[in-house]
């Protein structure tokens, strides 16, 4: 395998619009000869699908939600950037790409976040023609706001829900296709397996998961929008339903997975409150801007926090990080809070939560100031733990909700796979180590609106991939295979349910491949996982049958994938032998606690290739090189 | 806690269904009712029993994925709140709880407490969009839109389309998830355009769907979990009237 | 003309038709009570109000014929909705919980086909002479229809008057409800009129009820004789 990523040659901000150029186009006419299938209809599928159909291509679209519009980008809070300077604050396209270069910790390729950079503009102005209700100023003109990583404020926001409100623009946009005839949607159908012909991308297995048929697509290309892989570790902010198994089940036909290491925890979510705990859910983290974070001195101190004297308090991000204090960087505070809970001195059920206290706050500045700040957070938190967080301080703790790693691809998000396409935050190209805030909204819909209707194009045209042959031999035995491995996991007939697996899979990866990692623990995960592995092989239980909807089974073949991937994602972290944004090594660290880089010998993307059930991954490296920045330490003091 | 549970089973479409009986022991009150059911479902796998199968995925009140009637109220009637926030510390120990699907012809039941809700996206392919194509916008701020409409669309617009409202009808109507969509795009300049052909085509949907008609009850208003406002029907209504009679003689496609 | 067509007769068209008719009655109604509320001023002016109706047989026609129309509309129209609705859900639910629905707004066929029964006993009653063929003969002093003798004869038996009670009650009931739902249904309660609307509505079915009843109430006490 060849890593070849086609980045265009001349100057970095001319590079996609010469492409645009370069690219072979489709003429109009025979457009609807070629059939595309996309998976995944969150942010980056749904403008995909629709834009695609716009064109005149013939769609398929699959989710396994009962609607398009339930996918999880629908649960995006903050906002969307975009550099459009109607602040006149000293905006530009260049700026929103080196604030993101940087924010990746300089792991992200550079001319795929130009080009982000460059297309922002152009997702506002569409989002707002398609009706999607961004707030506006008294004037009429649109409200931005800023957010963490930048000094300008870029971000476009309609109230908490801006995920909701771009993903029903996308969704309707994808409606209008359907109803026009352009889009068929297969709602509650999960893809089970990736078919590859003669090397190219042709076709999907999927099952339908009301009648549990299982049942092949071929198509011209497959576009895989199938998300992150948070849930890997069990509890995380994902949807239950998320999972990683279209894009493994790609890694395993041959497409390479990058960086599955980079992940990324979010320091102010609503801490755990028992073994039941299915999800979790995230809070903003302006919260941080009025709330202190402090554990008890003591370990297992047992009283209720006002009964805790300052003296006995430790405000330990002040303590440690005088001159940022409680506003410390994601990485750092998560990795605070998750110390102090494993000294024993977490708060709350299990103890694994600090509390981020409000009551300086609201003696300073009154409780109707913070109200008016914080009440929708505050009345989110009591709905959920049922405490009142204007009388005694909130619990929080750390959780993943963002993955950077994903299927490899070339600028024009293509994977190792011709003809498999690979968009949002399924792929791995635009946030490197680390993600902004307002920066995954952004990367989905412009790979979906504004880069794969071009660039698609352009493998039709230019690759002239031979006709798609359903029923044909490869067809039938990636359907064989499905079929397998559904009985497969109905014969086991153990004694312990997935759920059962799952969260052990997911304490362990949390424990060693969590906020902080280092080699002893993650070569004890290596150890663990293939036996947990091989329990859950011979162990499972789940009733019912394949022939029928069967949630115990879908979830069981998810885990599966999530019990392989998670051997890949430690390995990957182990190999990379260095610090990077969300990939914090506890052996390479400066003496503020941050994240140290090796530069010298990781400077570059890991994109590792399936070698067969027993071989060990085949680690390829795409070097990264920066012409349009300086590399350097990521400092935001 | 402990509660008793009287649960809707129905293998599939085309089978009767009826309710069972589960105790759920050891609850913690800080659970939500969806891994209160979770637990239910491990103890039921480990029995070798087949899980009550319900739809859920965000678990965080915006996917509306989750759809029950929880002891006669969609979603437990708590204020603008959805099943996967509904938490257990607001049952009482010992209680009964009954818990059953959405009930409307236009929700078939799929299996258990799991309905077919796909009524809403044909409506939505009916009509509720801008007809617009992916590139070629103008600038984003060349069309000013006062903040209070601005505003109020987004009202309208934060409609997660989990069908309480048809749940809650006692005429199974789906007036509210319309109007929500028509109002969310008739306030805003640019969905203002095809307003008429818009509500035409959705009502027209939603009628072909059989939903039942607005008696103007109010339940629906009540336990939608994001609190859409009735007065988005009084909009709809107003809407379909124009249309009506500025395509009377035309036909409307 | 057939896009119309099928446009009223789509959820909202019926709901239109529901409105406008049931606006149109509602006129009505108030019409009549003011009319008949004369009996307080005395036999003579309500016989003269009684003949001056009968001398314009093109308005009284029309007007009849108009009220059949419009309530066979209405009534059509509920009876097509509620088929609807019916038809809307099938299975019931076990256990029935009402939010928010206020009992009027629940019970709108109910009262509504009460109502109609009680306006047939009305018009046998008063108008047809079904009840007591007498009622049509009685004549005054200048020879008109003594319409003043009729009412306080056709009054005079307390279960009828209580009939009467209830009908009115059912009656105000269903306008509680309707008045608002009319405009609801035609667009119009909207922003600050909402509240406004929906006084009114309760204030025009009270006012009705009141009105209505006063003249039963005042012949069984006697103040009408």
């Amino acid at each position: 395998m060849k890593l070849d990523s086609k980045i265009p040659s001349g100057p970095l901000a001319e590079k996609w619009n010469k492409h645009k150029f370069d690219l072979k186009l489709v003429n109009p006419a025979n457009k609807r000869k070629f059939e595309v299938l996309v998976v995944g209809t969150g942010l980056a599928g749904a403008s995909a699908a629709a834009s695609l159909a716009e064109l005149g291509y013939q769609v398929s679209c699959f989710c396994y939600q009962d609607s398009p519009r339930r996918a999880h980008s629908i649960a995006a809070q903050g906002g969307i950037n975009a550099a459009k300077n109607y602040k006149n604050d000293g905006d530009s396209i260049h700026r929103l790409f080196y604030d993101t270069i940087k924010g990746g910790d300089f792991r992200a390729r550079e001319a795929n976040v130009h080009r982000l950079a460059e297309v922002s503009l152009s997702i506002i102005d569409h989002c707002v023609a398609q009706g999607v209700p961004f707030a506006r100023e008294y004037g009429g003109m649109l409200d931005n706001r800023s957010f963490g990583g930048a000094q300008v404020s870029r971000t476009f926001y309609a109230r908490g829900q801006t995920g909701q409100q771009l993903l029903l623009g996308a969704y309707q946009a994808l409606s209008r296709q359907v109803g026009l005839g352009a889009v068929k949607m297969f709602p509650r159908t999960e893809m089970l397996e990736l078919v590859v012909v003669a090397g190219h991308a042709k076709g999907i297995v999927v099952r339908d998961m009301v009648t549990g048929k299982i049942s092949s697509h071929a198509g011209d290309a497959v576009v895989l929008a199938t998300g992150g892989y948070s849930n890997v570790f069990y509890l995380s902010t994902n949807a239950v339903g998320c999972n990683v198994t279209a894009a493994y089940r790609a890694y395993k036909k041959g497409a390479a997975f990058a960086n599955p290491c980079y992940t990324q925890i979010h320091p102010t979510c609503i801490p755990v409150s028992g073994d039941h705990q299915s999800k979790l859910t995230l809070m903003s983290e302006s919260l941080r801007n009025d709330g202190r974070v402090w554990v008890p001195k003591q370990k297992g101190d047992k009283r209720l926090p006002h009964d805790i004297a300052e003296k006995d308090r430790d405000y330990f991000l002040e303590r440690k990080y005088p001159s940022f204090g409680n506003l410390a960087p994601r990485d750092i505070s998560s990795r605070a809070a998750k110390e102090a809970c494993d000294e024993g001195r977490g708060v709350g059920p299990g103890g694994l939560g600090v509390y981020l206290d409000f009551s300086d706050a609201i003696k300073r500045l009154g409780e109707a100031k913070i109200r008016e700040r914080y009440a929708n957070l505050f009345d989110m938190y009591e709905r959920i733990t049922g405490e009142n967080a204007y009388r005694m301080p909130m619990r929080i703790y750390p959780a993943v909700h963002y993955t950077m790693g994903g299927l490899w691809v070339d600028y024009n998000l293509m994977s190792t796979v011709p003809g498999l396409f690979v968009l949002g935050e399924a792929n791995f190209s635009d946030h490197g180590a680390n993600r902004l805030g307002a920066s995954a909204l952004m990367q989905g819909l412009a790979d979906g609106y504004f880069v794969l209707p071009y660039t698609i194009g352009h493998y039709f045209a230019h690759d002239k991939p031979a006709r798609p042959q359903a029923g044909s031999a490869e067809f039938r035995e990636a359907e064989a295979a499905a079929r397998t491995r559904v009985q497969k996991l109905l014969a086991i007939q153990g004694k312990r349910t997935t759920r059962s697996f799952h969260r052990e899979l997911g304490r362990l990866v949390w424990d060693k491949c969590g906020m902080a990692r280092s080699e002893k623990g993650l070569k004890e995960a290596l150890q663990r996982i293939p036996a947990l592995r091989d329990e859950f092989w011979s162990n499972l239980a789940i009733t019912g049958s394949g022939e029928s909807l069967n949630q115990a089974l879908e979830h069981a073949g998810r885990v599966a994938d999530f019990l392989e991937f998670a051997e890949l994602m430690c390995l990957d972290a182990l190999t990379r032998d260095e610090s990077c944004g969300g990939h914090f090594r506890t052996e390479h660290q400066t003496e503020e606690g941050e994240a140290k880089r090796d530069d010298e010998h990781f400077s570059h993307v890991a994109a590792w290739e399936f070698q067969g059930e027993d071989g060990r991954p085949l680690l390829h490296k795409e070097p990264l090189v920066y012409e349009g920045v300086h590399m350097s330490q990521r400092s935001y003091k | 806690m402990k509660l008793t549970l009287k649960v809707w089973r129905q293998k599939d479409g085309d089978s009767r269904g009826e309710f069972a009986t589960y105790q759920a022991n050891d609850i913690n009150p800080d659970m939500s009712f969806l891994e209160m059911l979770d637990e239910v479902n491990e103890s039921l796998l480990a029995r070798g029993e087949e899980p009550i199968a319900f739809d859920s995925d965000c678990r965080e009140g915006i996917c509306g994925a989750c759809s029950m009637v929880i002891n006669g109220l969609p979603h437990g009637g708590r204020k603008a709140t959805t099943a996967c926030q509904l938490h257990m510390r607001l049952f009482e120990d010992g209680e009964t709880v009954t818990v059953e699907p959405w009930r409307a012809r236009a929700f078939p039941v799929v299996r258990d407490l799991i309905v077919d809700r796909s009524g809403f996206d044909r409506i939505i392919q009916a009509g509720g969009f801008v007809s617009v194509s992916t590139g070629g916008a103008q600038d984003a701020n060349v069309i000013p839109i006062p903040k209070p409409d601005a505003e109020l669309a987004m009202d309208a617009a934060q409609c997660i389309g989990c069908g309480a409202c048809v749940a809650a009808c006692k005429n199974a109507s789906a007036m509210l998830f319309v109007a929500a969509k028509v109002s969310h795009l008739a306030i805003l300049p640019q969905g203002r355009v095809e307003k008429n052909r818009r509500v035409l085509r959705m009502v027209e949907a939603m009628d072909s769907e059989g939903f039942g008609n607005c008696t103007v009850t109010g339940s629906c208003e009540a336990v939608c979990p994001k609190e859409i406002s009735l007065n988005f029907i009084t909009r709809l209504n107003q809407e379909y009237a124009v249309a009506l009679l500025k395509s009377t003689g035309q036909s409307a496609r | 003309m057939n896009t119309l067509n099928r446009r009223c007769s789509s959820s909202l068209g019926k709901k239109y038709v529901m409105a406008v008719t049931g606006l149109a009655l509602f006129g009505f109604v108030v019409a009549h009570m003011v009319g008949n509320l004369q009996i307080f001023l005395g036999r003579e002016i309500l016989n003269g109000y009684g003949a001056f109706l009968k001398s314009k047989p093109l308005l009284l026609w029309g007007a009849r014929l108009g009220l059949i129309c419009l309530v066979s509309l209405h009534v059509w129209a509920a009876i097509r909705l509620t088929q609807d609705n019916r038809a809307a859900r099938p299975v019931a639910y076990a256990v029935q919980a009402s939010i928010s629905a206020s009992y009027a707004s629940r019970t709108m066929l109910m009262s509504g086909l009460i109502v109609a029964s009680f306006i047939v006993f009305h018009l046998m009653h008063f108008t047809l002479g079904g009840v007591d063929p007498e009622f049509l003969e009685f004549r005054d002093g200048a020879g008109r229809h003594d319409v003043y003798r009729m009412v306080v004869a056709g009054f005079s038996t307390p279960i009828v008057s209580i009939f009467y009670f209830v009908g009115m009650a059912l009656l105000c009931l269903h306008l509680s409800h309707g008045v608002s739902a009319l405009f609801q249904s035609l667009g119009l309660r909207t922003g600050h009129w909402v509240r406004a609307i929906d006084l009114f509505a309760k204030a025009a079915a009270l006012t009705i009820f009141v009105g209505n009843c006063s003249i039963p109430l005042a012949v069984l006490i006697g103040l009408l004789k």
